[in-house]
């Protein structure tokens, strides 16, 4: 049975997928924002894409370095 | 709840999403990640402790999240955003009075008897507690129904996916499935919880958005129920517990009592502290701490979880321009109806990107659930049916080969049933009162075998029966005579909302009652044979040395008391 230390935290998993969806969320968001679509959203001034693409990137970025595997071991 | 919203996603027929390519690329990347960890964690996965236990080494955090999101369905998302819609905030309930009590009492009270007896399963406990057929009984129709209930929550994910992004029901079936059976078979529980823990993180994101917008929108709490009493004058929709006083003062049609007794005492109990399905993320905890703290940590997640969902069904009444209606209506006028309700709040707020994480919340939901939902039934055949009725003794290797196996019939199973259900959609309805026809039962006879040492094995089989056959028979009874249902509710006004809550409420008692009469009528079982098994025969560790912010019980008044709370103030 192998021990739990010498594992992948999920927590890094979780981080790992949060800065990509980040990224690529807010990328859109960005893209928006310099070429609005035909149809807007309700509230889309507030450019939701961008600040919590900004959330997933914040969360994501702590959670990937936190529990990166070498720094953890 | 699951029927009528089946209902409308099979009539149809409109697509009300469409992606862009960087939703499409958040899917794909998810799918990637969660197959990934499955292949990733195969080589952690050796042992039957490690396959079907996770190897008794999660966290109180990891076992606590994963023991919520077992339960957290997308068609749980879509069908109580649609309830919230046409009920209200009564809809609040199946999350706070129906959940809360219940997952604190297991915590606090119901864990150290599972935990401490290292049982691998619930039906392992009544094994423990009064014998071989308590356990055969409970463990095969956990096992069927299992498999049925998942297939069941496969049809409608893919039934979702058609109806909001116009995708092959064929396709949304086998790829989910095919994912799901990959990753439970590589890395049994250990790969299910990690990537429960990963839906639960992501459902939370990807729902928590339109909530958002939406009291920004309304200007807050206070600016919703105020554009809903404008607009729904006739009805209270912003109130708990206020309009119960009677059948005919709420839309539910139910009274105080069925929500007290019959949810949040009979059903929401026997659900959370009887149902493998949650109580096996429980038991992979690594210490008894763990174990008991991990339903308290899940309580206060699940009292949170209105926000995500009850909440997007308010502001729907509140800003949506259309009004909503029933399914009949719907699909005669071409009106959009209640179901309808969280994807068109999705699309109301959410652009490319944001799309694609509100379909992931959606369909990691689903995953959770199914992951839950095989893994549970591979543990409880491999080790509740197989070895003790067809092979008793063989090596540990033999019994983690025969769960990867289970898990693979148990999603073929579900497919098949997913097909079977497409076909005919009134089995739908019928596997989910089968489901609640043995939890309240199940509920007495755990309870009493847990609190009265004098409870026999021929009272614990004899009382789980007769409360399982009694339930089935008001449902009959319910079935061929829609009038019976004043006599189970006890009022000419009850609604079918109504109807669980009674006759779990009903079943639970003549299973207690019966139990008890056979009880006295048979032998006990001898004292030091329920060492550590019934209350009074083992005693919890001292934690007079440890920290209050580490002990459960704290956690757990906390908790209750913002329960409490949350209810005076939503009263």
């Amino acid at each position: 049975m192998y021990s739990e230390s010498s594992r992948i935290s999920i927590w890094f998993f979780i981080g790992t997928l949060l800065l990509v969806y980040g990224v690529l969320i807010t990328g859109a968001g960005i893209y928006e924002l310099i070429s609005p679509p035909k149809q807007e959203l309700v509230l889309a001034r507030l450019h939701a894409g961008i600040w919590w693409g900004g959330v997933l990137v914040v969360l994501g970025g702590f959670y990937s370095y936190r529990f990166f595997p070498r720094k953890v071991q | 709840m699951m029927l009528p919203v089946a209902l409308w996603l099979q009539q149809s027929n409109a697509q009300l999403l469409s992606l862009h390519w960087v939703d499409g690329l958040i899917i794909v990347i998810y799918f990637l990640l969660v197959l990934g960890i499955g292949f990733y964690l195969k080589k952690y996965a050796n042992t039957g402790t490690d396959f079907f236990l996770a190897g008794r080494q999660m966290t109180a955090w990891i076992a606590g999240l994963s023991f919520l999101a077992a339960n957290l369905g997308s068609l749980e998302l879509m069908g109580w955003s649609a309830s919230a819609y046409q009920y209200g905030i009564l809809a609040a309930h199946w999350y706070w009075i129906g959940a809360i009590p219940a997952m604190l009492f297991l915590g606090i009270v119901m864990m150290p008897f599972y935990y401490v007896c290292k049982t691998h399963s619930v039906p392992g406990y009544l094994k423990l507690r009064f014998g071989e057929p308590s356990r055969a009984l409970a463990a095969i129709t956990f096992g069927v129904m299992t498999v049925l209930m998942s297939g069941v929550n496969i049809y409608s994910m893919a039934l979702v996916m058609k109806a909001v992004l116009g995708w092959n029901i064929d396709f949304s079936i086998w790829v989910s499935s095919i994912t799901v059976a990959v990753y439970v078979v590589l890395g049994g529980l250990l790969s299910a919880i990690f990537n429960e823990v990963l839906q639960f993180v992501l459902i939370w994101l990807g729902a928590m958005v339109v909530p958002i917008l939406g009291l920004v929108e309304t200007g807050g709490w206070k600016g919703m129920t105020d554009r809903i009493a404008h607009s729904f004058p006739a009805n209270d929709h912003t109130h708990l517990w206020s309009t119960l006083g009677s059948f005919n003062d709420n839309p539910m049609g139910i009274h105080w009592t069925g929500i007290v007794l019959g949810l949040g005492f009979v059903i929401s109990f026997g659900y959370w502290t009887t149902d493998f399905l949650v109580v096996q993320r429980v038991l992979s905890a690594r210490d008894l701490r763990s174990a008991r703290m991990a339903p308290v940590i899940g309580a206060a997640f699940k009292m949170a979880v209105p926000f995500i969902v009850i909440l997007p069904g308010l502001l729907g009444l509140a800003v949506l321009p259309e009004r909503l209606v029933g399914e009949s209506q719907a699909v005669a006028t071409g009106a959009h109806s209640y179901n309808e309700v969280l994807p068109l709040m999705l699309a109301r707020y959410c652009g490319p990107g944001l799309l694609g994480l509100g379909i992931t919340a959606l369909m990691a939901g689903f995953m959770s659930g199914m992951a839950g939902n095989v893994s549970a039934f591979a543990t409880v055949w491999t080790y509740d049916i197989y070895r003790p009725l067809i092979k008793k003794e063989a090596t540990d290797a033999h019994y983690v080969s025969v769960g990867r196996w289970c898990t693979i019939l148990g999603v073929l199973i579900s497919i098949a049933t997913a097909y079977l259900v497409m076909h005919f959609l009134s089995i739908m309805d019928y596997v989910q009162a089968l489901f609640t026809f043995f939890i309240a039962p199940l509920f007495g006879t755990i309870l009493l075998g847990m609190f009265w040492k004098r409870a026999t094995s021929a009272g614990g089989f004899w009382g789980l029966l007769a409360g399982t056959v009694s339930s089935i028979s008001m449902w009959v009874w319910v079935k061929l005579d829609p009038g019976a249902l004043s006599y189970i509710a006890l009022s000419p006004h009850a609604k079918s909302m109504a109807e669980n809550m009674y006759r779990g409420l009903w079943s639970w008692i003549i299973c207690v009652v019966v139990t008890v009469a056979v009880s006295f009528a048979t032998r006990p079982k001898p004292a030091a044979e329920l060492a550590g098994l019934v209350y009074g025969t083992y005693t919890l560790p001292d934690e007079s040395d440890v920290p209050l912010y580490k002990r459960p019980v704290f956690w757990a008044i906390i908790v209750g008391v913002v329960f409490i709370v949350l209810n005076i103030i939503f009263w």
